[in-house]
Parts: C-alpha cells; structure tokens; sequence
C-alpha cells in the first residue's frame, strides 16, 4: 500500500471517532425548528402585508379582546419556566419532582387550549368572514396545533419518566431535553403573535 | 456532550438488512444505497416529464391545438414543470449525489441521520406517483408549477388539492435532506478535517441546505393558505374576497427563487469535482468559490421579486431588485472564470464527464447572460412570461444542472459498479443533446423578443416555422437518450472493469474500492487535507490500493 503524502491515516484519531459520537440529535432538532419558525415568518409576512394594503372590507367585522390572550400569554411563560424545573430536577434523577413539573406542564397547555378555545367560541367572526378573520384563525389555529402536539409530547415523556421502569432518566435525557426545546420555541413563537396580531 | 454509539444494535439492523439487487427497493439505512435510489427514482421521473415535453413541442408544431385539447395542454405544461423541478433536479443533485458523495468526503461512514434520510427519500415515490395518478382519475393542476391564484383557485378543485398535497411531501422530504446534510457537514466531519479543506461540493450542499431549510417551509405555509382558499372558501389569495393575489406571488418567490439556486449550486460543486481530476490541476481560486457560494446564498434570498416586476410593483422595490439581482452575477461570474481557470493550460482528457461540464459551462453563461438582461426592468417589462423567459431558464437547468448531472454520471459510474462506460458512445449522447438543446432553445429566445407568451398551446402563425426548428431540437433531445440508456445497460454488464481509482482521483470517495464496502472504507477513513492536489510533485498519479 502506497502512502500519499496528503493522506495521513490516524489510528488514534479513528478510534476516538468510532466509539464516541458527538450528539448531533439536538442540532438536528434545532435547524428543524429554523424551519418550522420561517413557516410562521411567512404568516406574519402574510398578515403584516395584508395590514399596509389590504383594509378591511366596510361590512366586515374583526374586532379581538385583550384579556383572554393575555391569560394565554401568562400561562405558556409560566409553562416554560416549570419544564426548565423539571429538566433540572431529571439532571439530579430527582424524578419525583420532574414528574410533578412536567405534570404541571402538561396541564398549564391544556389550559392555554382550552382557554383558546373559548376565545374562537366567543369571537364574532368565522373563518371564513373576511381576510383577517381568516389570517387570525391560520395564524393561532397553526400555532394551537404545536402546542396541542407539544402537550401530547409532555404527556408520553411523563410517562417515560416513571421510576422505576421509565426509558428517560439522567443518563437518557434527550427526549426530555428536546420536548423542552420545543416547547420554548412554541412559547416564543406566542409572544411574536401575541405582539403582531393583538397589540399591533 | 459526547454519548457513545450503540454499534452492536446498528450492526444487527444493517444486516437484517436484504443483500444485492433487492436492498434498492428496501428502507435501507446505507447513504450509497440511498443515493442511488434517488438517482434511479428521479430518472424515471425524468423519462415521464420527458414524454410530457414532448407532448409539447409536437403540440406547438402548428399554430393550432390540435394534438392536445386545450386544458389537456394545460395539465401536460404543469405536470412537465412539476416533475422536472420537484422530482427529478432537486431530488438528483441534492439527494442522490450529495448522499452517495458527502458522507465521504467528510470521511464519515453514513449520514448523520440516517433513519430520517431513508424517509426523506421514501416520501418521494409516494408523492410523484400521486401527482402523476391525479391526472389519470381527476385531471391533474392546470395552473403551472408556479400556481399562481386566482387561475389555481378556479381551475378543477380536485387536481389542484392534489397537486398542493404533493409538492407539500416533496418539501418535507426536501427539507429532512437539507437537516441531514448540514448535520453532516457540520458535525460529523472527520476529527483533523478541517472545513477550508473540504471539497468544494460540500460547500454548495451547504449553502443549498441552508437555502431549503429557510425557504421550503415558507413554501410549504403558503401552499396550505392556497388549500384553504380552494377548499373552505377562504380569502387569502383571492380579490374578489378581500384577499391579495400579490402575497401568494412574493410568497411563492421566496422560496421559488432560492429553489432556482437549489437546483444549480449542487452542479456548480459537482463541477468543481469534476474538473481537476480530468485536467490535472488543482481547482483554480477554492477560497474564492467558497466565498461566491456563501454570497449566492445571501443575495440569493433578496432578489425574488424580480419575478414580479410586472405584478404592480412600486417602483422603488423594482429599482432595489433589479440592483440586487445584477450583484448576483458578480459571484456568479467568479465561479465561471475559476472553472475557465481550472482548464487553462491543464492536461485535459476530453471524455464524457468533461465534455457534459464544458457543455455546462457554456450554456450557462447563456443562460446567466440573459438572466442579467431579465433582471433590468425595462427590458423584462416587455419580454416576461414570453418565450425568453422560458429560453432563459432551461439554458440554466437544463443547459446547467442536467448537463452536470450526465458529467457527474459519466465520471462516478465506475466508482458506483466498478466498470467503464463506452466512451464513444458518452461523446455521442454528448453531440446529440449539445446540438439538440441548442436547437431546440436558442430559437425561443427569438420568439420571445417577438412576443410570443409562454404557457398557450396556441399561437400566431408567423411563429410556426421557429417553433417547428425548436421541435427538431427537442426530437434530437429525445432520441440522445437512446445512446445513453443502451451504454448504461450494456457497460452495467458488460463495462470493461475499471479499478479502484480509473481516473486517478484525490477526491476520499476514490480511496477506497468502487464499489465501496458497506461501511465505505475497512480500515479507517484516510483523511484527505488537500483534495485537489494535482501536479503538485510530478507523480500526481498515485494508485491507491485497498487490502480486501
Ligand atoms: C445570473 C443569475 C440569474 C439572473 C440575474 C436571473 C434572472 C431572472 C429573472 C429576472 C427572471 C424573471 C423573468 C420574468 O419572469 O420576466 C428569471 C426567471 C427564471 N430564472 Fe433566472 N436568473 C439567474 C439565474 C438563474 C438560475 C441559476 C436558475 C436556475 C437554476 C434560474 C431559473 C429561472 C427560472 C426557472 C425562471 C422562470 C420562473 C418562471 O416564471 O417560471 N435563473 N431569472
Ligand atoms: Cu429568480
């Protein structure tokens, strides 16, 4: 075997590679997030476009309340904060406490889904009324969808977390970690429809 | 954070895994397995829009529509459009060969996800063949791969629906590819692989991923607004409700500009492949390409509305995108003449593989002269949605990507069987789909600057005869597939046999056997700091042996 000067085959440096593996897991989750928020860049571009040259038609009605979405707006931040507690208390194998935080969690997203739900029932408008009714229902309905898929996810990962017998504990945290990822995102992305469609 | 691999439970999936000619209809989890099937997959699908476009030019023969009846004309156009962008470019250039080449070049043994990237590729069969079904059980979209509403919105429901559902997975498989490779390039690079030393393809896979992964999904939003319009009777899109026609087209820009780069960025890389190896020099200028490809990247996402500058745009924004887009050749124009430079004076065997990429070299500089020219609002005023515009652009994907896609054929076909394809008849399909491209498109830039407007099965009878010349050419285009498809059957068989390294590459694919062992190299994979080291100490021609 002829060895070429540009080719330098390093034992050592092969071994390490083949057994330990850099968890890229994580980074995957996060560029795929960058992609789900330009979906969402694309909406507001949308609904902001639509408020510079599209008024709203004489005979249509688009009127939102702040108190309800307000309460929403509380209620996922203060969401965020108990996943973080539960995600220190599975780095400690605390999994009494995670599960009582995820619980929470889990129940805090129910909330928001409920409470939006009594908004769109007491709204004045459908989806189908004008052009910003519609925007409205995309925008938060596609929003309720993360959430409603994040509450499913806080749910099973609760689960996991039983001890004994549950697959996620200190040693395996990733779905934990990754759930809560998500979630965030989910959160933030709440606060810029927050901001663009109630306070703007 | 580093965990340890589970290598044991890999090993047992793999081999549970079906061996020989079957694993390429399985989920395999192998990136060379996975790259052919994307490549096998996307031909097919050319061969079927290639029958479609032929429809065409023997519908466009007369001035009448006589071949096809009008919205069969219509449904034929979109199906053509749809399958050569979504099904056969995209999936060939990135997923095919960015998954049989990255994996090596970043010396790793598979993708960095390899479940997601089985996925990634099994949505897209699924999704090309609910496509094609829709025009067999309910006529399929008749509004242009563009779907520009209202026409989207009052054409058939059904064939539209179906046509959004399909772009929609084929998005989603697009952009689980784009994760997966920049995961890869990124993270699974080698330890001691440093970035400036990767080949340059991997820098195009790079700057194209990040392009799907933040335009796709702008793509795939708006095409559920569309669905909303058609189905529940939503405004989004449409006037008469209240809606804006004119979002849906800055919409569908964003990403369908950065799409024309997805299409063509993976055949610069491949070009730059490709090249050094057959004339013996390193690639001219690597620094400098790195850079143009990053530039395209950027500037690439700014320029979209100079699809629209005949869709009310105000002035200031035409003004602004026109500037935009003419900076866009500054990077472009680098890359040309760091191939030229490439060439210059090297020791150039004149085989297949060169030929498609000198071929590409040429058209494409066609094809981005007159893309300048599109970009200056007075003269696009009168020339969009003309024949010049449809010049325009094959000179660039087919003239561009699908030329490289042959020359990338022609010069990894032994890497990927171990033999030769007949070169004789590689220059001939060469001749043939040379002389015919330029036949049959050339012309279309004379009917264009005549007024002669895209997407009609109809037209003036003063334009017959140049259209009839454009026919010939793309009858020269159909036949040069013949040739092709008899070398790659035969050679498969009967190819002499080519050895581990035929074209003395430095490339890393090349340092190991062709055909590669499943895990790409035994042995460990060699670490490649100066991959286009050719002529640098007289004996560039090392052979590479590898102890099976
Ligand atoms: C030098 C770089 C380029 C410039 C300045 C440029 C400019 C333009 C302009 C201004 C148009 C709009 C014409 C009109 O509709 O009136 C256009 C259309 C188009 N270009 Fe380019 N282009 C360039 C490169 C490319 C590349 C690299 C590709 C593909 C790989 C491409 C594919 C297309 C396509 C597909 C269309 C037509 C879209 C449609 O309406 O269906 N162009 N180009
Ligand atoms: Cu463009």
């Amino acid at each position: 075997m002829t060895t070429l000067p540009q080719i330098d085959q390093d034992q050592e440096v092969r071994t390490s590679q083949e057994e330990h593996h850099e968890d890229f897991r994580m980074f995957g989750l996060a560029t795929f997030l960058i992609a789900d928020g330009m979906t969402f860049a694309g909406f507001f571009a949308a609904y902001l476009t639509y408020k510079a040259v599209n008024p709203l038609l004489p005979d249509a009605v688009y009127e939102l309340e702040l108190p309800l979405p307000t309460l929403n707006t509380i209620l996922l931040l203060v969401s965020s904060a108990t996943f973080h507690k539960a995600g220190t208390a599975l780095k400690i194998d605390d999994s009494k406490n995670c599960r009582k935080w995820l619980l929470i969690t889990a129940l805090l997203g129910l909330a928001f889904l409920i409470s939006q739900m009594v908004e769109y029932f007491t709204l004045p408008f459908g989806l189908t009324d004008n052009l910003y009714a519609s925007t409205f229902y995309a925008l938060t309905g596609f929003h309720g969808l993360h959430v409603t898929l994040g509450a499913l996810m806080i749910s099973i990962i609760w689960w996991q977390t039983r001890s004994p017998g549950g697959r996620v504990n200190s040693h395996n945290q990733f779905p934990l970690e990754a759930t809560e990822l998500y979630w965030h995102f989910v959160d933030g992305i709440w606060v810029i429809l927050f901001i663009i469609l109630y306070l703007l | 954070m580093t965990i340890s691999l589970d290598n044991s439970k890999e090993g047992e999936t793999k081999s549970l895994q079906p061996k020989g000619w079957l694993r390429y209809f399985s989920f395999s989890l192998d990136h060379k397995v996975i790259g052919l099937q994307y490549l096998v997959c996307g031909f097919i699908f050319y061969l079927i829009g290639g029958l479609l476009a032929s429809a065409i030019r023997i519908e466009l023969t007369s001035p009448l529509s006589d071949f096809l009846p009008r919205d069969v004309y219509n449904q034929v156009l979109t199906l053509h459009g749809t399958i050569m962008i979504f099904l056969w470019i995209v999936p060939v250039v990135n997923g095919a060969f960015g998954n049989y080449l990255i994996p090596f070049y970043v010396g790793a043994r598979d993708m960095a996800f390899p479940r997601l990237n089985a996925v990634a590729f099994w949505l897209i069969p699924p999704s090309g063949l609910l496509l094609i079904s829709s025009y067999f059980i309910t006529g399929a979209a008749q509004s242009g791969w563009t779907a520009y509403p209202p026409l989207s919105i009052t054409t058939p429901a059904a064939g539209q629906m179906i046509w959004i559902l399909s772009v929609l997975l084929l998005g989603g498989s697009s952009i689980f590819g784009g994760i997966n490779f920049i995961a890869t390039i990124l993270k699974l690079r080698r330890p001691g692989l440093k970035l400036m030393q990767l080949p340059m393809y991997c820098w195009a896979m790079l700057g194209t991923s990040i392009l799907i992964v933040l335009s796709t999904p702008v793509l795939a939003g708006t095409l559920v607004l569309l669905s909303f319009d058609i189905v529940a009777h939503t405004g989004f899109f449409n006037p008469s409700l209240g809606g804006n026609v004119v979002v849906y087209q800055h919409l569908f820009w964003f990403y369908s500009h950065p799409a024309v780069y997805i299409m063509v960025l993976p055949a610069f890389g491949l070009v730059s492949e490709i090249l050094p190896v057959h004339c013996r020099k390193p690639l001219f200028g690597y620094t400098t390409m790195v850079y143009s490809i990053m530039a395209i990247v950027v500037l690439g996402f700014v320029v979209w509305a100079h699809h629209m500058f005949t869709s009310g745009t105000p002035p200031w924004m035409r003004l602004f995108f026109t500037i935009a887009t003419s900076f866009i050749a500054v990077p472009t124009g680098i890359k040309f003449f760091n191939w030229v430079a490439t060439l210059w004076g090297g020791r150039i065997s004149l085989n297949s593989a060169v030929l498609f990429s000198c071929g590409f070299i040429v058209n494409f500089v066609l094809g981005g002269i007159t893309g300048v020219a599109l970009a200056q609002v007075p003269f696009d005023v009168h020339v969009h949605d003309t024949y010049f515009v449809v010049a325009h652009f094959h000179y660039i994907v087919y003239g561009g990507s699908v030329f490289v896609i042959f020359s990338s054929i022609y010069h990894w076909y032994p890497k990927v069987t171990g033999r030769m394809l007949n070169e004789d008849l590689g220059r001939f399909h060469f001749a043939l789909t040379f002389i015919g491209f330029n036949l049959c498109f050339a012309p279309q830039h004379w009917l264009g600057l005549n007024g002669m407007p895209r997407r009609v099965a109809e037209y003036d009878p003063q334009f017959t005869f140049v259209n009839q010349l454009s026919s010939v050419g793309a009858l020269i285009m159909a036949i040069s597939i013949l040739p092709f498809l008899w070398n790659i059957i035969q050679s498969t068989f009967r190819g002499p046999v080519s050895g581990n390294n035929p074209w003395n590459a430095l490339t890393p694919e090349w340092l190991t056997s062709s055909p590669p062992p499943i895990e790409n190299w035994i042995g460990p994979p060699p670490l490649v700091k100066e991959p286009y080291g050719y002529g640098r100490n007289n004996k560039d021609s090392n052979e590479i042996t590898t102890d099976t």
